[in-house]
């Protein structure tokens, strides 16, 4: 018992130190926040995140210690005779005002964050997004690169295709999406079948694949690395299996990658995926440095 | 419920009660329609229950364990929501306690139309049997069930996505159940309008009333709505038109249009008749009218309103235009008003009072803490651009959960605390009542706060897998040293683990705290004190009519007509 309530003190102790850190381009197991932003979207979302989170934790702070305080000092014992007021119209007032004051200040900052997630003005290059029963289809036209099918590998099979078993099950897929950094890429995307949402987390981007329409969106990667995505709308047997995976690169080692899957390696069982071990781009993997923070619990202390 | 029997000395019995048959199953009397209603919504929260039990269970660990595939997973999930939002929460607020307490509240000795009300309730009934049923039949191809979650949206519910029978079997609950509320609310309306008591103005009726009042209109105007769109799916299914089939020139976003007009002002359908509910609590046990009485009952026709022009803030990601995301930020801003008017009007009733903490005060007070709590998290998701990290995550199962499972229902363990003395004529162990709203207060927020950092790190809704790694044989499943298992999760690299396994330890202690609620049920019914008529000594400022009448009420109340000055 001891060493349960000592281990939450340290689990809390840890969280608190954590709470403000960006963490990573994925889910992690204390993971509090919002994941770390990849895109300049996702900072600004996350920079407005942070000013709704204080504001929400004030409220709700300040509405615990009004109960706090009704309960201490108007109970039976503290407080036998009731009052009997029921109007106090400047404290009406109040309560209706400064609600809307508070509102005014969440909008304006919302309304730029809307406009400015929406879509870019000048697309460097496309991706196309296609959502099917299970699996997503990829095309980018600007590059010749015609429609492949990005599946989830199987557990079994993690170590085959990623190396060092960095490999994130229900995250990886067989042909991944491969994007360069630093351009403004313009996604539209799609579905064959029922509805998919297209999203990734660190991108601060997710889009709804709807048959029979072209929704758009876009992003902008910061730095090379592996992101992931799931989809997010409901869409039968296999909707938590069919993920996205996103190698982010340079410039130049993207134009290679889009030469070798037209090229060399077109007959391969997966071109993406051979064009990637072929440059290695899992070079870009974040690999987590063991962090002294998490040597306490995870018992590596000595 | 036979043991009902009124025990004021002076109350001549002239009840003729008729038989058990006619009397449970051709009830015209608005108390015994309520008391079904109530028995119908345990049952049924019991079932939807034991779905989320399941669900809860196979997140406890990645990997699936307890579903056959990802598609029952989906049927799980669609059962719990149709059951918890029609078979649940809306005949236990609305069909049981509006039904029980909103004539005794009123002066009116019935409803306006007792044999409407007796069809309201037998209508439920094949609806659930349809819903349950569909659970059996073929549904998407090689499964049973309707896996579609309860939005049912097009064209996973269409003959593509689900070319078996389930879907249409659902969407037949859904059409009676529809015409239930539909029938129920304009005899609500009806009474109201038709029946108070002399002096009873609509400015001098109690906030259950008006909470009532609203709630009826709000299902008036939006069910008709979701009966046309799933009406359409149905021919869309049966009958070869294509409104929301897109290759045939449908578009499957209308539906969501349609199915979002009725299900927004669904959720303060769900919500209004708690907020009256708990204003009569707090009022009672703190011995003092409620506070700013009229900015009560206008915030609550305020919310009902706005309700009916915030729908598509349920899709921001659908690819609506922004101009149209930006107005429906806004317009989803503005709840907060109200709210606030009310959430600040129930301290303000406290605020002097002199507060006695029985059972029904401590679910009220905890339904006002966590539907804040709830409520903030509903602000940070009205902006569409937050939305777009947050949509079909589980924050928002956090947030709805907050207001709903955490609200709604704490306000009906508040209702069914408060009156079950009234509607049984017997008492509840008052230190059984607190030991079970403390195990809940504590089980629902294991379960639902962490599934705030699971949304924001990105876990979508709806699914039976979830990326982490598996653990070792002897760390899997709930019995098993909690400080090991949380070691090894907290030495991966990635993944959900840590916050689902926490919520699911959750859900276990909420699952025993409904065990404890069935006890106290049967407990209070054969065995629990005779309640008197003012059993909570309401005094005469918070007084309304339910408590001038004997525990139980005779079969026919108001022989002599009340008066109110």
């Amino acid at each position: 018992m001891k060493k349960i309530s000592f281990l939450f003190l340290q689990l809390f102790a840890f969280l608190a130190v954590t709470a403000g850190d960006a963490l990573a381009f994925e889910p992690k197991p204390a993971g509090l926040n919002l994941q770390e932003a990849a895109s300049p979207k996702m900072e600004r979302l996350i920079e407005f995140h942070d000013m709704l989170l204080i504001i929400t934790t004030a409220i709700v702070i300040f509405v615990f210690a009004l109960l706090a305080w009704v309960i201490i000092r108007y109970n039976k014992a503290a407080n036998p005779n009731p009052a009997s007021f029921t109007h106090n119209v400047p404290i009406e007032i109040i309560w209706t005002v400064v609600p809307v004051v508070i509102l005014v200040i969440i909008a304006i900052p919302s309304f730029n964050l809307l406009y400015y997630i929406d879509r870019t003005a000048e697309p460097d290059m496309t991706l196309r997004v296609t959502g099917n029963q299970w699996y997503w289809t990829y095309d980018y036209p600007d590059h010749g690169i015609e429609a492949y099918e990005a599946r989830m590998i199987t557990e079994d099979e993690l170590d085959t295709y990623i190396p060092d078993k960095l490999g994130r099950r229900l995250l990886e897929t067989y042909n991944p999406v491969v994007l360069p950094i630093n351009q403004n890429i313009q996604i539209l995307t799609t579905a064959s079948d029922v509805i998919h949402s297209w999203t990734i987390p660190a991108f601060g981007t997710k889009k709804d694949s709807v048959p029979g329409r072209w929704n758009e969106t876009w992003t902008r990667i910061s730095e090379p690395g592996v992101y992931y995505g799931q989809c997010s709308e409901i869409c039968g047997t296999d909707h938590a299996f069919m993920p996205i995976s996103v190698y982010a690169v340079p410039e130049e080692e993207f134009v290679a990658w889009t030469e070798c899957v037209k090229g060399e390696e077109a007959d391969a069982d997966y071109p993406g995926r051979a064009c990637v071990q072929k440059f290695d781009f899992d070079k870009y993997r974040q690999t987590r440095k063991k962090d002294n923070k998490l040597a306490f619990l995870t018992g590596d202390e000595e | 419920m036979n043991a009902a029997h009124a025990t004021t000395a002076d109350h001549h019995d002239h009840d003729h009660k008729p038989g058990f048959f006619v009397r449970w199953f051709c009830s015209t009397n608005h108390k015994d329609i309520g008391t079904l209603y109530i028995i119908f919504s345990i049952l049924a929260g019991i079932i939807g229950g034991w779905f989320s039990m399941m669900m809860r269970h196979e997140l406890g660990d990645p990997g699936i364990q307890l579903a056959a595939d990802g598609q029952q997973w989906n049927v799980w999930i669609t059962a719990h929501g149709l059951i918890m939002v029609f078979f649940v929460v809306m005949p236990g607020l609305i069909g049981g306690f509006g039904n029980w307490f909103l004539p005794l509240m009123i002066g009116a000795p019935d409803m306006a139309f007792p044999r409407l009300n007796n069809i309201s309730f037998w209508l439920l009934v094949p609806a659930f049997l349809l819903l349950l049923a569909s659970y059996f039949m073929p549904g998407a191809p090689g499964s049973t069930g309707a896996g579609t979650s309860w939005v049912i949206y097009p064209p996973l519910s269409s003959d593509k996505g689900h070319p078996g029978m389930a879907v249409d079997m659902a969407i037949f609950s859904l059409h009676l159940a529809g015409a239930s509320s539909i029938l129920g609310s304009a005899n609500f309306i009806t009474t109201i309008f038709n029946m108070r008591a002399p002096g009873m103005t609509l400015h001098k009726m109690p906030l259950f009333v008006w909470s009532m009042l609203v709630t009826s209109f709000l299902l008036v105007l939006a069910v008709p709505v979701l009966g046309g769109a799933i009406t359409m799916l149905l021919t869309d299914r049966n009958f070869g038109t294509a409104f929301f089939d897109p290759a045939k020139g449908g578009d499957p976003i209308l539906f969501q249009h349609l199915f979002w007009f009725f299900g927004h002002p669904e959720v303060y359908i769900m919500i209004l008749p708690a907020f009256g509910i708990v204003s009569h609590i707090v009022s009672t046990f703190s011995k003092k009218p409620v506070f700013g009485y009229l900015g009560m009952a206008y915030a609550m026709v305020a919310i009902g309103f706005v309700g009916f022009i915030v729908w598509a803030h349920h899709m921001y990601t659908t690819g609506i235009d922004v101009d149209t995301q930006a107005y429906f930020t806004a317009a989803t801003l503005i709840i907060a008003v109200p709210t606030g008017v009310k959430i600040f009007s129930w301290i303000a009733t406290m605020w002097g009072g002199s507060i006695e903490f029985k059972t029904p005060m401590l679910w009220a007070i905890g339904f006002i803490f966590l539907f804040t709590v709830g409520g903030v998290t509903g602000v940070v998701l009205a902006n569409a651009g937050m939305d777009t990290s947050l949509h079909d995550t589980y924050y928002v199962v956090a947030h709805f959960h907050y207001v709903l499972s955490l609200g709604a229902v704490f306000a009906l363990f508040a209702g069914f605390y408060y009156w079950i003395g009234k509607m049984s004529g017997r008492m509840y162990p008052e230190w059984a009542g607190c030991l079970h709203f403390w195990v809940t207060f504590i089980g629902v927020n294991l379960v639902f706060f962490p599934q705030h950092f699971l949304g924001l790190q990105g876990m979508p809704r709806r699914y039976v897998d979830y990326p982490a790694p598996i653990p070792p044989e002897h760390l899997q499943g709930p019995l098993v040293n909690p400080v090991e298992k949380i070691q090894w999760i907290m030495s991966q690299d990635y993944g959900m683990h840590l916050w689902n396994y926490v919520s699911t330890m959750g859900a276990y202690l909420s699952g025993f705290s409904v065990i404890i609620f069935i006890c106290i049920v049967f407990y209070t019914l054969f065995f629990g004190r005779r309640a008197e008529a003012n059993y909570w000594n309401a005094q005469p400022q918070t007084m309304t009519l339910e408590w001038t009448l004997s525990s139980p009420p005779p079969f026919h109340q108001f022989d002599i007509q009340p008066k109110v000055k």
